[in-house]
């Protein structure tokens, strides 16, 4: 049975991917920034505590699900979504429904998906892509981050499903069962940047959003003398590879964010948002001259207090540019 | 950023054949997708976190063959495992899982054991008990 009819477009970002991809497939046309917006995916935050191989954690954008959800709920989309406790039962529920045609969403690890380079096979729990057939045996994929459709053979697809640690995917998969024929973008991307506005600016926790970043500038301004020597080096690798990592789609997905609000100035036919758009684009290429004196600190392997003090003052400059951009756009006029 | 900054900075971690999108602006000022081979930050801290990796691995497998700790350990570091996610692999407590890192307890594991650790590293048992 094969049903390779499914069109893959290669995104950015894993999560927005697999929503304008999948949704795409019923008719529903949602353009991977378009996606990324609605569901306010835009974010930071910082996490000392939490730590992945020793070194603590740093996001661009909201937790792995929320853009997946927000978007269904905002656009009337009704989707299914099961976990399963054992490989098995994943599996042949997998089976089922890709028998029926129906292109399904995957959570899965990064680190048992063959068709990556081994370079980027850590142990990374939230990647989503898509299975919409079986051909010989083999599943057939459309990962969002790949340049084209790949297969993966069963026993790695269910390794990557079935992963541990954390989050554990458990087999999580998802499949719209309703999608509206005619969809209003109108009141989505209001909804979206309302959200995405107050998570950058009033979640009462120094670790999210623009206090987030202010948080991550003072602990890099003191790298040098804690976690010091080698560490430092490898907990400032660590920002960078979330800004650009794949999944990431460059400058910490402030570009992607930029893209959204162009479109969304179109659909609302509003001036400023195109204008705010402009000025987000800055502030993304401050977060890439940023990401760019980090990794000549990473290479030199200096650990010299002045250099990490300016990487905390441009950490800083990007916090300040945020804030601005963030007000203004919480006070448009929708 | 301009399209035509878009960084295209390839190199062996990408294997070449590895593209991502981006998003940058045309002349236009509007945004457009840009397929990218890599930047160099990224590479530099991809590739540094790859060597802190095989530094750790090289040194554990001198440290199981001086007799220092068990192949549990070296394997654990090959596969970018930590305590917690090997310990929920083979459903076994973090403690447990940490004494079997110990040369003279790893030698009294049962075969059930050794092959479970086998299983969730992706080795035969012989290639566990005897890492090359």
């Amino acid at each position: 049975m094969s049903n390779s009819f499914f069109q893959h477009t290669q995104t950015a970002h894993c999560e927005s991917g697999v929503i304008s991809n999948l949704l795409g497939h019923y008719g529903l046309q949602i353009s991977e920034p378009m996606a990324f917006g609605i569901g306010a995916g835009i974010f930071f935050g910082h996490l000392p505590f939490v730590k992945v191989n020793g070194v603590p954690g740093t996001t661009y954008r909201i937790w792995p699900g929320a853009i997946f959800q927000r978007v269904c709920k905002r656009l009337g989309v009704k989707m299914e979504a099961e976990k399963f406790s054992t490989p098995e039962k994943g599996m042949q529920a997998l089976d089922k429904v890709i028998a029926e045609g129906v292109p399904v969403g995957l959570l899965s690890s990064v680190y048992y998906l063959p068709y990556f380079p081994p370079s980027y096979r850590f142990h990374f729990n939230a990647h989503n892509l898509v299975v919409y057939g079986k051909e010989d045996g083999q599943y057939l994929v459309s990962d969002p981050v790949m340049e084209t459709v790949t297969t993966i053979d069963p026993e790695s697809l269910a390794q990557a499903r079935f992963a541990k640690g954390f989050p554990a995917p458990k087999g999580k998969m998802y499949y719209p069962v309703s999608v509206p024929d005619s969809v209003s973008f109108e009141k989505p991307i209001k909804a979206g940047i309302e959200q995405a506005c107050h998570y950058m600016l009033k979640i009462p926790v120094p670790l999210f959003g623009v206090k987030g970043i202010r948080y991550l500038a003072k602990k890099v301004q003191h790298y040098a003398e804690k976690p010091g020597d080698r560490k430092a080096t490898l907990y400032l690798g660590n920002v960078i590879r979330m800004q650009e990592e794949i999944g990431t789609g460059g400058a910490g997905f402030r570009f992607l964010y930029s893209a959204f609000l162009q479109e969304a100035s179109t659909v609302l036919k509003n001036d400023q948002l195109s204008k705010l758009a402009t000025e987000f684009t800055e502030t993304g290429d401050l977060w890439r001259n940023f990401a760019f004196a980090a990794g000549r600190v990473c290479k030199s392997r200096s650990v010299d207090s002045v250099s990490y003090k300016e990487l905390s003052e441009m950490l800083l400059q990007c916090a300040a540019s945020e804030e601005v951009f963030f007000r203004k756009l919480a006070q448009v006029q929708l | 950023m301009k399209q035509d900054e878009v960084p295209q900075d390839g190199d062996n971690l990408h294997q070449g054949t590895f593209k991502q999108i981006m998003y940058a602006v045309d002349n236009t000022g509007n945004y457009v997708q840009v397929p990218s081979s890599g930047w160099e930050p990224e590479n530099v801290a991809l590739g540094q976190a790859w060597e802190e990796v095989n530094e750790k691995v090289k040194n554990a497998l001198a440290r199981v063959h001086a007799g220092e700790i068990s192949p549990v350990a070296y394997y654990m570091e090959k596969t970018l495992m930590d305590l917690p996610l090997l310990a929920s692999y083979v459903g076994k407590f973090q403690w447990q899982v940490k004494r079997h890192l110990k040369p003279e307890v790893f030698k009294n594991l049962s075969q059930k054991m050794l092959s479970r650790y086998a299983a969730a590293f992706k080795v035969s048992v012989a290639e566990l008990i005897q890492p090359a």
